[in-house]
């Protein structure tokens, strides 16, 4: 398995204007490190605001970064042309409503890719490959004079990825694939995506809010809390036994039907804090059950502890059985 | 539980659409029947198009002029809804029936204060003064686990986060004591740690006012972890219904079998393998099927299916039910 993207330091801020106000700086993400290898799934989970999206959008190259390394396929980040950064990273994203372009057919939301980047290519050989994609994605061939607005949003979501695929990229990007789409449908297009990734071999990055789909995708899981990542490793060791109390409240919140005992349930309680005024230490402490006076002063480094990366004081005196 | 009496009964709800398209009205919930106890919860799952939040609309009278709702009887608290003048309806909806919505930003009015839009209900339904009612919607605030109630009264909907202004919506429908809470995906544009706030927060609220609840969600973990009771609806028809325990463990119908064990960690599975899957999508109201509404997609559908509607027997509405428990 080779390396195919690794993250360092990578952080993003923005800049808040106000009129008569003095700029605010929002940290939308603070010393993300993690990498990816070559067919695996990474997981990406938290709640909203933190961060997963903005993540998202700064390895798509939609948001610049502030600071930090990125290095793709080996080589600086920032050295790619647009085409060969196009061929190599591509995102699926959440909306299958509004991510199409409603005033155009089917074939060309899925042929632009090719259109643009390889403009070489003749009309014949643009069709056949469209038609090839829209077969693999389960998509029939009259589909293809069809407008966004006659699918379901399964098939929309299917166009999207269709539409992601057509340059053979080796990292997608999937932000919330399936959150927008009905319970018989996610199935489907969860199918659909562990099909694919085995067929051309692709490295998913996995966004989502859902643990139990988070749980089923991915071999290894980034949980990440105010645009710092808490807990990193591998999807056993953090779904059988999460170190950071914030994974472990997340999990134990996740509504199961297959739930044995009624737990001492913790509530989380409170909020997310906002972005823009950070607690001086762990981001979590405010909410934490096991917040120490500690908690409040440092931010904890993410140091490794039984087999995963962990950001937490207090791991070791928490950690379940 | 203080008292089991039945206060909402429900037989043979059939809503229309007219349409300018059709000559024929659209048929969006065909042959509905339900009963509802007091302070009991209802979980009420469906996907989108299966005629669940119709079905809601339609018990708070607010469906559109192109409408028609039909049933042999809709009583509420020993009343018929069927007959109720508009004026009548006014006191009922909001005042015995409230709702909360699934996007509590866009269910709040964005140029109104908080303070305005639940002293605005309050004093719509009860006859106080409007200091009493601005000392009435504090305390609900703070039933309702707002920090700082007094303070949060002059805020704007922006100014609150997404589980906040929830919380808002939630003490504006119970700020008239309604006997019954319809609740259509209250935390679906909610975060997982704050669903389970709000949930928590109705459950209670539910025990300590004996108060009916209809909890809509399509998330079946919601209803298992909620409530007692739940009906799965498909296209506009009861297809299931059961207590939670038992559904969850052994549904019968194929729908609610397929909806069960395509989630993804219903069960123990190794991880990445293929989910079963229920092939197709929901039909749109103007393209049903005839017979059995989920035969297109079901896996076991046989002959007898096709031709003509199946009737809901012991609460399942199929004719080969499914033996097997979800594996």
């Amino acid at each position: 398995m080779s390396e195919l993207l690794r993250v360092s330091g990578l952080d993003k801020v923005y800049d808040i204007k106000k009129m008569f106000k003095p700029t605010m700086k929002l940290k939308a993400l603070s010393n993300v490190n993690f990498h990816l290898n070559s067919r695996e799934t990474l997981g990406i989970v938290g709640e909203s605001g933190c961060g997963k999206s903005t993540l998202a959008k700064v390895l798509t190259k939609l948001e610049q970064k502030t600071s930090g390394s990125i290095e793709l396929l080996g080589k600086n980040f920032d050295t790619f042309n647009p085409k060969e950064f196009h061929s190599a990273i591509q995102m699926v994203f959440q909306d299958p409503y509004q991510s199409l372009n409603p005033r155009k057919k089917a074939f060309d939301i899925i042929s632009d890719p090719l259109t643009i980047n390889t403009p070489e290519k003749s009309a014949a050989e643009v069709r056949e490959q469209v038609f090839a994609m829209m077969k693999k994605v389960g998509l029939r061939e009259e589909f293809a004079k069809r407008y966004p607005h006659h699918f379901s949003g399964g098939q929309r979501q299917r166009l999207g990825i269709a539409r992601s695929l057509m340059l053979h990229p080796q990292i997608l990007i999937l932000d919330e694939p399936v959150s927008a789409l009905d319970v018989s449908i996610q199935a489907q297009v969860l199918n659909l995506l562990l099909e694919l990734q085995k067929e051309f071999n692709l490295a998913y990055l996995f966004i989502s809010h859902d643990l139990s789909v988070i749980q089923h995708m991915s071999d290894r899981i980034l949980v990440m809390y105010l645009g710092r990542v808490v807990e990193y490793g591998s999807r056993d060791e953090i779904f059988n036994n999460p170190l950071h109390p914030y994974t472990q409240i997340l999990l134990e919140s996740a509504p199961k039907t297959n739930r044995e005992k009624k737990e001492a349930d913790h509530i989380l309680n409170g909020e997310l804090p906002s972005a823009l005024n950070l607690p001086r230490g762990c981001a979590f402490e405010p909410r934490c059950p096991y917040a120490t006076l500690g908690c409040k002063e440092v931010v904890p480094d993410l140091i490794q502890k039984q087999g995963r990366w962990v950001a937490c004081h207090e791991a070791p005196s928490i950690a379940r059985n | 539980m203080m008292t089991s009496e039945t206060l909402l009964e429900v037989q043979n709800l059939n809503i229309f659409f007219k349409s300018d398209k059709n000559p024929e009205p659209i048929h969006a919930v065909r042959d509905l029947s339900f009963s509802l106890k007091q302070g009991e919860m209802l979980g009420v799952v469906g996907e989108s198009g299966s005629g669940k939040s119709i079905t809601n609309l339609a018990l708070m009278g607010i469906l559109g002029d192109n409408s028609i709702v039909k049933a042999d009887k809709l009583h509420f608290n020993n009343r018929d809804l069927l007959t109720l003048k508009e004026q009548e309806w006014q006191k009922v909806r909001g005042g015995e029936i409230s709702m909360i919505f699934q996007d509590p930003m866009t269910a709040l009015n964005p140029f109104l204060t908080v303070e305005f839009q639940i002293v605005e209900t309050i004093l719509a339904h009860k006859k106080i003064s409007k200091k009493e009612a601005r000392e009435l919607a504090i305390d609900l605030l703070a039933q309702v686990g707002i920090t700082s109630p007094t303070e949060r009264l002059k805020a704007y909907p922006f100014e609150l986060s997404g589980g906040m202004a929830q919380r808002v919506m939630i003490a504006m429908a119970i700020s008239t004591g309604p006997k019954l809470l319809i609740a259509d995906e209250p935390t679906t544009a909610l975060d997982v740690t704050i669903q389970k706030q709000i949930l928590t927060l109705i459950k209670s609220l539910q025990e300590k006012n004996n108060m009916s609840v209809i909890l809509v969600t399509h998330d079946l973990g919601v209803v298992s972890e909620f409530s007692e009771r739940v009906q799965v609806m498909y296209a506009g028809e009861l297809v299931e219904t059961a207590m939670t325990k038992n559904l969850i463990k052994h549904p019968f119908h194929p729908y609610s079998y397929g909806l069960l064990s395509s989630r993804p960690g219903a069960v123990v599975r190794p991880a990445k393998s293929v989910l079963p899957s229920i092939p197709g999508i929901v039909p749109a109201f103007h393209q049903r099927p005839s017979g059995c509404q989920f035969h297109p997609r079901c896996p076991h559908v046989q002959n007898d299916c096709i031709p003509s509607p199946i009737a809901l027997e012991k609460g399942i509405r199929c004719l080969h039910p499914m033996k097997e428990e979800v594996v």
